[in-house]
């Protein structure tokens, strides 16, 4: 794969800079030469992808339950409230939310869904790329080109870092599906490589630390609402991206950062549900109901 | 090393939910162990560990390690109802909570039995769907699942590998990864072989029919 091989942001920015083309063109590039496959066969497959998230999106936006009863609904509250009122956070923003709600409920319903780095964060990636693709004027194609950029940055997260709870909290869950959000919404509005690169930094500094401590050790309980925060934030973060503002740290020293917080993090603190939510009186409550029956 | 390659692990599975690591890593490392195995199962014992064995009801671990065991894939609209379908088949499963230390949080241990033979193999979930086999009957291995592969079981002799690589390179068969363990010289060795491509049949049976092979199993993909 030559010339298109990343190993950190830093390297795929440039190859981005030196070809003069946009990071999601890098990753489809890699993607073709790693696997020797015609580029009809790589953007298909993503397409197919992207399907997947819309069909899951669909049906959260219509109503669904959890097995344990945990989690489900909201993202019918959140549009029904979004046809009704003015949003204070605005309107694309409480769209991102409703749709990262409506994934996460389905996927806590053991409905499908794309694991966009994971399940748990499937949320964020599509929330956003739903939400913002009316007003970016977004063909079919740009959403596809949008989830490879999402998924450059996450292969460098994966290698460098982790991206699941269990390894390294949720920070490196939702923490790393936001920023990757964040990333591919700066390339949608035609913002420079560099300038993706500052958004993802952005969202990835204001989620380190955070711990992964679901209820009863069940993806639902905060997992669906910190992807909708997640989705949120990404989209503020690239707005701040867009207007020129920078990462002081760059991106990969954050990536490292977030490697040796979730190096550190206690064991209670991993999706272990010994911790944090899970570990308060009504957590434990919950867990006890939920596993006598 | 790089554990990830291709954008499709960071964008997917697509998979039935909750948790990625917990349900669909659990159905890849399954279904490895059934593949493997390639015989009828009437006995499945799973040791869970880290992770697996404190959350492993919540995430529906147990429902996917035994939709694994029956060759379901991670999108498999069935997985929830694994529990009902083993029983049809005649499978007998067991679970067991390990707390004692492992490498990785995401560990499982599974047993495959019927009256002749038996299977062990311990896997992990590392993490968005991606899991990796470390042991198979005792050798330490690092096979990926994500990929068709075939196991060889040979004797620890001159031109045992040789015999295999012929073989694959006359089908025009290409070699993503290998590697060759053996628990002694001049005992048994596994040689693991990650491929880009399923084998056909008439490969099968060349490979079965070569010097000092002694068994051969294979992950589909």
């Amino acid at each position: 794969m030559g010339s298109y091989q990343f190993r950190t942001v830093k390297e795929l920015v440039e190859i981005a800079q030196q070809k003069s083309m946009p990071l999601s063109e890098v990753m489809i590039q890699r993607e073709m030469a790693l696997y020797e496959l015609p580029r009809e066969d790589v953007f298909g497959r993503m397409e197919q992808q992207l399907n997947v998230m819309e069909e899951a999106i669909e049906r959260g936006l219509k109503g669904v339950k959890s097995v344990t009863g945990l989690t489900g609904g909201d993202a019918v509250k959140i549009n029904t409230y979004l046809k009704e009122h003015v949003p204070l956070s605005g309107p694309v923003l409480l769209d991102a939310v409703s749709k990262a709600v409506a994934t996460n409920e389905v996927n806590a319903a053991m409905g499908k869904v794309c694991a966009t780095p994971t399940a748990g964060s499937a949320g964020c990636v599509p929330g956003v790329l739903f939400a913002v693709k009316d007003q970016l004027k977004a063909t079919r194609d740009d959403m596809v080109r949008f989830l490879f950029t999402t998924g450059a940055f996450g292969l460098v997260v994966a290698n460098n870092a982790f991206i699941s709870g269990a390894q390294g909290g949720c920070q490196a869950e939702v923490g790393s599906a936001s920023a990757m959000a964040a990333a591919a919404v700066v390339e949608m509005a035609g913002g420079s490589p560099e300038a993706s690169a500052h958004a993802f930094s952005i969202t990835l500094k204001n989620m380190l630390g955070l711990v992964c401590d679901p209820v009863a050790g069940l993806v639902e309980v905060p997992c669906v609402k910190r992807n909708a925060l997640g989705a949120s934030q990404a989209i503020v973060s690239a707005d701040m991206a867009l207007a020129g503002v920078t990462s002081v740290i760059p991106t990969d020293e954050v990536i490292s950062a977030m490697y040796q917080v979730g190096k550190r993090m206690p064991v209670a603190f991993k999706e272990t549900a010994e911790g944090g939510l899970a570990a308060t009186p009504t957590g434990k409550r919950l867990a006890r109901e939920i596993f006598s029956n | 090393m790089a554990k990830f390659h291709s954008v499709f692990d960071i964008i997917g599975p697509v998979m039935v939910g909750p948790s990625s690591s917990h349900t669909a890593g659990a159905v890849k490392i399954g279904r490895a162990a059934k593949f493997l195995f390639d015989q009828d199962i009437t006995y499945a014992r799973f040791h869970l560990y880290g992770s697996f064995a404190k959350t492993y009801k919540g995430h529906g671990t147990d429902v996917a390690l035994v939709a694994g065991i029956l060759g379901y894939d991670t999108d498999d609209a069935r997985i929830i109802d694994a529990f009902t379908y083993a029983k049809e088949a005649g499978i007998h499963v067991e679970f067991i909570e390990d707390h004692s230390a492992v490498p990785h949080p995401n560990t499982v241990r599974i047993e495959l039995m019927n009256g002749h033979e038996t299977l062990e193999l311990v896997g992990q979930s590392i993490g968005g769907g991606k899991v990796e086999i470390v042991e198979l009957n005792g050798f330490r291995l690092h096979l990926s699942g994500n990929h068709p592969a075939i196991l060889v079981m040979h004797n620890d002799r001159f031109g045992a590998i040789a015999s295999v690589t012929e073989i694959l390179a006359r089908f025009e068969i290409n070699i993503g990864r290998m590697e060759v363990n053996r628990k002694d010289v001049g005992k048994e060795a596994l040689m693991t072989i990650e491929l880009d491509q399923n084998i056909e049949p008439e490969v099968e049976e060349a490979l079965r029919g070569a010097k000092h092979i002694l068994r051969l199993a294979k992950v589909v993909d």
